[in-house]
């Protein structure tokens, strides 16, 4: 600011924005500022319609928890997904198997990539939920642990089983009938994961890892490990490799899953807990070795050729991504004609050739050999025999379980 | 301002008022007002409602949450978090701090030195801001790797085994410990700190220096005694602007810290998606946002500067 050019203005003038900047309304002073904040936080406190708010129970939502189905009149379907879960084609804007679905029913997908984390999904669609209302989404993929969640919440639509008749017929053995939703009544696996150990060679240099403990144990590796900040993986793993059932575990044994971990992390050797971003942790070397998601692993591997992973004799945790129709949802039949459709062995394939996670469909191993001879040899893509008898899904957990268990990992990980 | 009030031109005594000759339009000055009172009322005041509303609810998502006015929420959280509390006050103090030993001189270069650099300048503290938070966040982490040229260099010169001793680093690295949290903050906030500054500073009057130097003030005199004192506001909004947002700030923590470095904004995070424990997740960030107000209070009553801008 210039300074006022007093000569040009009439004294009156100057005296007046002299007022008005010390002691107008327009005047910020501290003074003015507390008085502000003390109002503010005067007319929170006082008011007396904070009872007045408050979260109706679940399930209790009014009118029932379909809605009307618009399958018939609206040719649409609203699929909300994870981020690159879909087969995309060399321009990387076109969904090949989605334009195939389209084209032989008429159904046009409306596909959105919306899902990041599924904490953070559930904070976003809970509200609606909670009250009742369409979420503007007909298909949403949710891992095993939030779909038990929705399940016992009430908040998604029991599926019509004549409307999926290969889905019924080529689901994987493994994934037919989990504690949380036996015989498949509200959910079909979109993939399943295996959650194993990556490690990088260049920063390994030579330090062998074959195991958990080798991850919380080797002094080598103190402050180059990481863990998950999926509690289910950290944790499941960690019962393995101390010789307990992720499936049939007790509170005790949990606490003292936990108690091993803390003291990887009091002692530095645990460097940190991290979600998807391990990958570039491990990839730069500042991990050596971590729990990580075998489907990720078998990408970054394409690009970076230290980057490998195996599977602890104790065995692995699998889990899968679920696909659920959630209350008030417009567009059931086409949804659930949807979900049958990729579990068709040709469909199926396309999408495993592509995505790299565990295939949940029987019977597509000829269909993928075609397309990649190699991927239908994986057993992280189809697992044999051997791998499925190494893995262990970690079991459901009650209301009260889960508040319990996420609070102490939580915790751990520092917060 | 600051002139204005330190230093006033002569003035004669002021002029009888004139009443201005139209009174239409009493309430244009209300009307003009209505948008952004329902802004505040819509964004600000009921989420405040709902969220005192929340902290004295018990419940579960199951039986729904109801107003039990559960007040003792508020001191279990305190007594179970009170290590993160304290960590974030220091981890936001040490930030702001950095940010001013940083800022300070860069905005007295921009301000009084920078002559046709000035505009260039000045982009290139904004410019970091094109990018998301997120993304110079991430950035950091590239910058500290373990094998990287910053850390071989500190470790070349000792400057980590110095560091390690006294608590902020671990072993031969930099990231997931505290001072990576520190550095980022510092990072992230620092432009808060220097615009403020510089608006402080770019306001007084060159001929002041001039004087003081007539007056036979060293230059450090003339610093201490006449800019100085003269952009305490600068100061004052500086560290406010900084200080605040960095005390609940959860990214900083999460990508660059460990286990150990949990600030109350991850704890609150953590609570409200992941524990799903609604009403401690609010009473935290009430707490957070009471101790805040407290410190702001006491810092701008020590601070003695009656101007904020």
């Amino acid at each position: 600011m210039e300074q006022y050019e007093p000569d040009r203005l009439s004294p009156a003038q100057v005296a007046a924005m002299r007022r008005s900047f010390r002691n107008g309304r327009a005047a910020l002073t501290r003074r003015s500022l507390l008085r502000a904040s003390a109002g503010g936080a005067l007319a929170v406190g006082g008011l007396g319609a904070l009872s007045a708010c408050g979260i109706p129970a679940a399930g209790k939502t009014e009118g029932g928890t379909s809605a009307e189905d618009h399958s018939a009149k609206e040719k649409e379907v609203n699929f909300s997904n994870w981020t690159e879960y879909m087969d995309v084609d060399d321009s990387g804007k076109r969904h090949p198997t989605l334009e195939a679905f389209t084209k032989r029913t008429g159904i046009k997908v409306k596909y959105t990539e919306d899902i990041n984390d599924n904490n953070e999904f559930f904070g976003k669609i809970q509200p609606q939920l909670a009250a009742g209302q369409d979420t503007g989404r007909d298909i949403v993929v949710l891992t095993d642990w939030l779909a038990a969640r929705l399940i016992r919440l009430g908040w998604v639509q029991k599926l019509d089983p004549s409307n999926l008749p290969h889905a019924f017929a080529n689901l994987s053995q493994q994934f037919r009938s989990p504690d949380w939703d036996p015989g498949r009544a509200y959910s079909y696996p979109w993939q399943g994961i295996s959650t194993v150990i990556a490690y990088n060679k260049k920063a390994l240099d030579g330090i062998e890892v074959t195991s958990v403990s080798d991850l919380l144990d080797n002094p080598k590796l103190k402050g180059r490990v990481g863990f998950l900040t999926e509690m289910r993986d950290s944790i499941g793993m960690t019962l393995l490799d101390m010789g307990k059932d992720p499936g049939r575990f007790s509170d005790d044994d949990y606490d003292a899953a936990i108690a091993r971990l803390q003291k990887a992390v009091d002692s530095g050797q645990i460097r940190r807990f991290t979600g998807n971003d391990y990958t570039s942790d491990l990839t730069k070397g500042d991990f050596a070795a971590c729990l990580a998601w075998a489907g990720d692993v078998v990408q970054l591997k394409a690009d970076s050729p230290d980057v490998d992973f195996l599977i602890p004799d104790s065995g692995y945790i699998t889990s899968s991504d679920s696909m659920l129709i959630p209350n008030k949802a417009r567009h059931k039949e086409n949804a659930e004609r949807l979900i049958d459709y990729y579990y068709e062995p040709g469909p199926a394939a396309e999408l495993a050739a592509y995505i790299n996670y565990v295939c949940p469909v029987e019977g597509v191993r000829a269909e993928l050999a075609k397309i990649d001879e190699d991927a239908a040899n994986n057993p992280l893509i189809i697992p044999d025999k051997a791998m499925q008898a190494q893995s262990h899904a970690f079991r459901s957990l009650s209301s009260k379980e889960e508040t319990a268990y996420e609070e102490k990992f939580a915790k751990l990980t520092g917060a | 301002m600051s002139t204005l009030t330190e230093a006033p031109p002569p003035l004669a005594p002021a002029a009888p008022e004139k009443k201005p000759p139209r009174r239409r339009g009493r309430l244009t000055p209300y009307w003009l007002l209505l948008p952004g009172i329902l802004w505040l009322v819509v964004f600000f005041a009921l989420p405040m409602i709902y969220q005192a509303s929340t902290s004295v609810q018990t419940g579960s998502l199951e039986e729904g949450y109801k107003v039990t006015w559960h007040f003792a929420t508020y001191w279990d959280a305190l007594s179970e978090y009170w290590p993160q509390f304290l960590r974030s006050v220091a981890y936001a103090a040490s930030a702001t701090v950095l940010c001013l030993l940083l800022g300070y001189p860069l905005a007295y270069l921009i301000a009084f030195r920078a002559g046709r650099w000035r505009n260039l300048i000045m982009i290139l503290v904004i410019a970091p801001f094109f990018t998301s938070f997120l993304i110079r966040t991430l950035a950091w982490k590239t910058i500290l790797a373990d094998g990287g040229p910053v850390v071989g260099a500190l470790n070349t010169l000792h400057v980590l085994d110095v560091t390690s001793w006294l608590g902020w680093t671990a072993g031969d690295r930099v990231l997931a410990t505290p001072l990576a949290v520190v550095c980022g903050l510092t990072y992230n906030f620092l432009p808060f700190m220097i615009l403020p500054l510089y608006t402080s500073l770019e306001r007084i009057d060159g001929r002041l220096h001039e004087a003081a130097g007539d007056l036979y003030a060293r230059p450090f005199t003339t610093f201490r005694k006449v800019t100085f004192p003269l952009s305490m506001p600068g100061v004052v909004s500086g560290t406010l602007l900084t200080f605040i947002p960095a005390t609940g700030d959860y990214v900083n923590a999460s990508l660059l810290g460990s286990a150990d470095t949990g600030m109350i904004g991850n704890v609150i995070q953590s609570q409200f998606l992941r524990v799903l424990d609604y009403p401690t997740a609010a009473a935290l960030s009430f707490i957070l946002m009471a101790a805040i107000l407290a410190m702001v209070t006491v810092y701008i009553r020590k601070s003695g500067t009656e101007d904020l801008v």
